[in-house]
């Protein structure tokens, strides 16, 4: 389905040229609203590729699945550093998963 | 917005990259290293830090010639995955450049898991374990260092054709800007991807987007070549995936990874059983989608990967896999309550795409990985003749590609007299790009991509009708097709992001002209599921190992065959 825009966290990023999320979506999906928050231009056109929840500074992002495809309520939030990324997972019961995963050689971050 | 308030932004450069996907950036770079003065241009619909295939990275490198292997043994094993039928040329050139350029990829920053020994870890016979969640970064900053320049939200929509037919570069708009964009090169190199949004995709409405292919490469690179009058082959050998249900994520991971088998809805396992003479589970891959597609054809399925060997640790590690290339399977997961180690995970084949990196639809090219058209280079998925390229393979096209063509810069004469009616073709080409701007009214691009789609589908052997089709139902997809191409001066955008969107479309037409024409002309099922004809169901080694290629003239798409040469034993 795409992506949620909490507007209470999402800045619209004003200091920025373009905010990064409206920046590196491959598939141009994100604009800044007329209130001057994010907003994803169409949900269906989404690939689910999470590169706007990852890079968005403020976590203000979060992927919601397809309904025909998905129950409500799991969540999957990544957290990107220097060299790795954590990723929490959250299942519809609450139970709830952590990987730590390193992305770039130490001597290259 | 309307025409009069574009501008037209002219710029020279020495060589031009169309696609700053992952061969494009390797081209890019390389060009840079062979010839430091050089000016490189790359023009990108995206932007370069996390485009293409790899906008959510890669959990392997799945071409690579481990300890034991060679890029003989290589040839002849993609042959056999191809049923036969491939360019060796192509395979073997680009095969002895598959290490060097994992190696430089590493150097650059890729996490790339060892053994103790200090190897890399295989996982099946070509492919090593990655950490590859940031493989696209990493390779933008390379890109960068070189001092390349990068054009980002930049889609290009036709060549700039010399008089005596050479490319000297390229036109195109800025989706942010809206400026026209025209761009002469001494070279070129094509490096757009494949094309997804052909077929009607396993989901539809909310999902239509949750395909395996990235949905945003759309065929541009194949349908400028079209246009321009390239030879193109193999458009007849479609990709269609294996991959798991719904969310359609790769299943390579599970096969080659975690040692997981396909099983029936009988719990028998079906790849074992009836193709053991093709190799069972390591059958070649249309095998391994024909398979499963016909025995839920014939009442057995569902199908499943069953991976309920698995013990709690080896769970998680496969969901770590995951996450590095395909993470929102582990949302789906973890909505669904769905445990893989105690449940099997239910697959189904994707609509079919056209990938010349997994199957071998492209340009036609030599081993310089020069097309039909003077000036113009193609590697990636763009590229013809050479299946299971994959990542690594797509990076030794985009280098040797960039070798070849700073060559051809160096070498070339005065430069070509350009066209007389440039200026009348340019403009031509500026009213194509922006007339959807100007209606008022008429079909939106999402409206004609459905219709499309359906066509596809039920005339061309989609999903629903089990990849299948006849001569019959061609001929229908065909005239459909044309009634569409009559339809495009209809197509209406109401902003530069629906701009882009029409002519995802348009060109998506284009492509599938040319698909249908190559499907019509096999007459022979060489690769069962990726292309299935119930008229000519069997395969006739002594007729059609050969390549059907094609170019489009003034009336139409013209049909060529070209002989298939056998290089390693
Ligand atoms: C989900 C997924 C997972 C994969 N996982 C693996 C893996 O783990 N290991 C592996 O070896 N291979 C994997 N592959 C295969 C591999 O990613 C591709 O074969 C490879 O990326 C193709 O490279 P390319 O440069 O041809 O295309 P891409 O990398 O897709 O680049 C094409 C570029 O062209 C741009 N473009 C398109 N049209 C235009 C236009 N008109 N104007 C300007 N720019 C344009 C696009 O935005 C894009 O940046 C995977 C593929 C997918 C889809
Ligand atoms: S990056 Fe985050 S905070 Fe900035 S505009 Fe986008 S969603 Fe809002
Ligand atoms: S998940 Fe990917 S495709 Fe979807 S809006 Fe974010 S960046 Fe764009």
């Amino acid at each position: 389905m795409g992506v949620e825009v909490n507007k209470d966290l999402c800045t619209g990023c004003k200091n920025s040229s373009e905010p990064v999320c409206v920046k590196y979506c491959p598939g141009d999906l994100l604009m800044i609203d007329d209130e001057g928050k994010a907003a994803i231009r169409s949900m269906e056109d989404c690939w689910d590729c999470m590169v706007c929840v990852k890079l968005c500074p403020h976590k203000a992002l979060e992927t919601k699945l397809p309904y025909q495809l998905a129950d409500y309520k799991a969540r999957l939030v990544p957290e990107i550093y220097r060299s790795k990324i954590i990723w929490k997972t959250e299942d519809i019961e609450g139970q709830c998963e952590v990987f730590e995963l390193q992305t770039k050689t130490e001597d290259s971050a | 917005m309307g025409i009069s308030e574009t501008k037209i932004e002219s710029i020279e450069t020495d060589l031009l990259i169309i696609g700053g996907g992952t061969s494009g950036c390797l081209a890019a770079v390389k060009a840079r290293e062979k010839a430091p003065d050089l000016d490189v241009l790359i023009l990108e619909k995206a932007h370069i830090e996390r485009s293409g295939c790899l906008a959510a990275g890669m959990n392997a490198i799945n071409a690579y010639i481990n300890p034991g292997e060679t890029p003989e043994s290589f040839v002849e094993y993609v042959r056999k995955d191809a049923l036969g039928l491939i360019r060796e040329d192509l395979v073997l050139s680009m095969a002895q450049r598959l290490n060097e350029v994992v190696q430089d990829v590493e150097s650059w920053g890729l996490p790339i898991k060892k053994d103790e020994d200090g190897n890399y870890v295989s996982r099946g016979r070509w492919n090593i374990k990655i950490n590859g969640e940031a493989l696209k970064p990493i390779i933008a900053s390379r890109v960068k260092e070189a001092g390349v320049n990068v054009l980002n939200r930049v889609v290009v929509t036709n060549y700039l054709m010399s008089e005596d037919n050479e490319v000297i570069g390229a036109i195109g708009f800025g989706v942010r800007d809206g400026k026209c964009y025209v761009v002469r090169a001494g070279a070129t190199i094509i490096a757009t991807g494949g094309t997804a949004g052909l077929y009607k995709p396993n989901n539809d409405g909310s999902a239509h987007h949750k395909i395996w292919y990235s949905p945003f490469n759309t065929g541009g690179g194949y349908a400028m070549g079209i246009r321009a009058g390239a030879e193109m082959t193999s458009f007849e050998m479609r990709f269609i995936a294996l991959r798991i249900k719904d969310i359609v994520a790769p299943t390579g991971t599970l096969a080659l990874g975690f040692g997981a088998t396909q099983v029936n809805s009988l719990g028998e396992r079906f790849m074992q059983d009836k193709f053991a003479d093709m190799g069972a589970e390591g059958a070649p891959t249309p095998i391994r989608v024909y398979g499963p597609t016909r025995e839920v054809k014939e009442g057995r399925g569902p199908v499943f990967m069953d991976t309920t060997h698995l013990t709690d640790e080896e769970v998680k590690e496969l969901k770590a896999s995951y996450l590095n290339m395909y993470p929102d399977l582990i949302l789906y997961w973890a909505a669904n309550n769905f445990d893989p180690g105690k449940e099997p995970i239910e697959i189904e084949g994707t609509e079919p795409y056209l990938v010349g990196g997994h199957a071998q639809a492209g340009y036609w090219i030599n081993t310089r990985r020069e097309t039909t058209l003077k000036g113009l280079y193609a590697a990636g998925d763009v590229a013809g003749g050479a299946p299971y390229k994959f990542v690594s393979g797509c990076w030794a096209e985009g280098v040797i590609a960039a070798e070849n063509a700073v060559e051809y810069i160096k070498n070339k004469q005065e430069s070509k007299s350009e066209q007389s009616d440039l200026t009348k073709k340019l403009w031509d080409e500026y009213n194509r790009i922006y007339a959807p701007l100007e209606r008022e009214k008429g079909v939106k691009p999402r409206e004609m991509e459905e219709r499309l789609q359906k066509v596809m589908d039920e005339y061309a052997g989609g999903v629903s009708r089990y990849y299948e089709m006849n001569e019959r139902e061609l001929k229908l997809a065909l005239k459909n097709i044309k009634r569409l191409q009559e339809q495009i001066e209809f197509l209406k955008a109401d902003n530069l992001h629906e701009l882009m969107n029409c002519h995802e479309v348009v060109d998506r037409i284009d492509v599938a002209e040319v698909l249908v024409n190559h499907l019509l002309y096999r007459r022979e099922t060489r690769w069962p599921a990726y292309q299935t004809r119930t008229d000519y169901p069997g395969r006739d080694d002594q007729e059609w190992l050969k390549f059907v290629n094609s170019r489009r003239e003034q009336d139409g798409v013209k049909m060529l065959e070209k002989s298939y040469e056998k290089l390693v034993k």
